[in-house]
């Protein structure tokens, strides 16, 4: 009876620790979220990317779509080279889709916006995005509002 | 003078030779590992021991430590206007630091010395002496079971610690103090990452684990038989697996978030 009783407490221990495992893939760290299963990419040249990072959020009005997959600077363009990853079920992209980089509040983390354009074309797997804006560098802003400033 | 340098070096060669000694203990032991599967009962006996019963402590003092970083987070983050941001600081905290270091020292204290104390009373009762005259190996029926019930124990423990105190940070910051519970959740899923955050967590806790067990079983394998001897291993135990745990734990972070 003895070797029942502590067999079951070590059970019990064992599916406790699996389900905080669990708990803290699902409810802490949002695992699924995590794994966008099916996406294409499409990448972007941007001036200046400012802050943002891999795995930021590309959106849609403001609706998440799909991910920052990768950033590197491109020697030859003298760009920075984004690729965003977004979900498969998003195909309907018009060709002349426009990309910013935006900041979610004044100094929280950056993203990319999509805006769509009027072409009947849909970016597909590969594709470049051709509209780009860069983020916008609060210093920048700062230094012009300063000349602006001045000059009056 | 010579005497000072004299004693120098035996301090030195001493504790190089306990280092030796550890090493071929942790090899023989791990030569020895087949057991676990072929009895797979006496791991289990060890892992109720050592796990299960470690478990209450861990869940209150989780909870506790939550409630406390949620209390404490809130305090400086209500100044910037950042309340919302409560769950990722507690969660964050918790997952990659807290749960895994505090368990360890919680371990090291509650599992770690009864592992020790357990072991140096059956080496001066030559308990383990009186078992290889019975050609019983202790390395296969003593020491190999207990070594895997921690090392397998001090992952599932940091986990259920961390997910108490995410938990507990609930309790206080969304139940006392306020924050919104969906802003509490959203904010912890968006900062919280499966592979950098949680799994880092979990594979410091298995070297912890790994570590601190290593420690406790190899103390009392190595403690003067007696009394004294004993009581001065135990305490070495939790000293110097703390101590291992803390230092480890800055390598460690060094290397998952540093280079990042």
């Amino acid at each position: 009876m003895k070797v029942r009783f502590f067999e079951l407490a070590v059970g019990v221990f064992v599916l406790l620790g699996i389900g905080a495992l669990f708990y803290l893939a699902v409810q802490v760290s949002n695992v699924t979220d995590y794994h966008d299963r099916d996406t294409y990419t499409v990448t972007g040249y941007f001036d200046n990317i400012g802050g943002l990072k891999t795995r930021a959020p590309v959106t849609v009005s403001g609706v998440r779509i799909g991910r920052v997959a990768d950033i590197r600077y491109d020697p030859e363009r003298f760009r920075a080279e984004v690729t965003l990853a977004i979900r498969s079920e998003h195909d309907y992209l018009p060709m002349d889709t426009q990309a910013a980089i935006h900041t979610a509040g004044l100094l929280g983390e950056q993203y990319i916006a999509l805006e769509p354009g009027g072409d009947y074309e849909t970016l597909q797997d590969g594709d470049e995005v051709m509209f780009t804006q860069s983020a916008l560098v609060l210093e920048n802003l700062i230094g012009r509002f300063m000349t602006n400033m001045g000059s009056d | 003078m010579t005497d000072a340098i004299a004693s120098l070096g035996r301090t030195t060669i001493n504790a190089l030779v306990v280092f030796g000694r550890a090493f071929v203990f942790l090899i023989r032991v791990l030569a020895s590992l087949d057991i676990v599967i072929r009895r797979f009962g006496l791991t289990l006996a060890q892992v109720y021991s050592v796990g299960v019963r470690s478990l209450l402590i861990i869940i209150v003092s989780g909870l506790f430590v939550g409630m406390v970083l949620a209390y404490q987070g809130y305090i400086t983050l209500v100044n910037f206007g950042a309340a919302e941001a409560l769950g990722g600081v507690v969660a964050l905290s918790l997952v990659r630091e807290l749960g895994p270091v505090v368990t360890a020292l919680l371990f090291a204290g509650r599992a770690g010395s009864a592992l020790t104390a357990e072991l140096g009373l059956m080496k001066t009762t030559e308990q383990l002496s009186a078992m290889e005259m019975m050609a019983v190996n202790p390395y296969r029926r003593i020491f190999a079971p207990r070594f895997v019930a921690g090392f397998l124990s001090m992952p599932l423990l940091a986990a259920i610690f961390s997910a108490v105190g995410v938990m507990g940070g609930y309790i206080v910051g969304v139940g006392l103090l306020g924050v919104d519970s969906g802003a509490y959740f959203s904010q912890m899923q968006s900062v919280t990452d499966w592979n950098e955050d949680v799994l880092s967590g979990v594979i410091k806790s298995i070297v912890f684990g790994f570590v601190v067990t290593w420690i406790a079983v190899f103390q009392g394998f190595n403690a003067q038989p007696t009394s004294e001897g004993i009581s001065r291993a135990t305490t070495q135990t939790v000293v110097v697996s703390s101590l291992a745990v803390l230092g480890l734990d800055f390598i460690l972070t060094g290397l998952m978030f540093g280079a990042g």
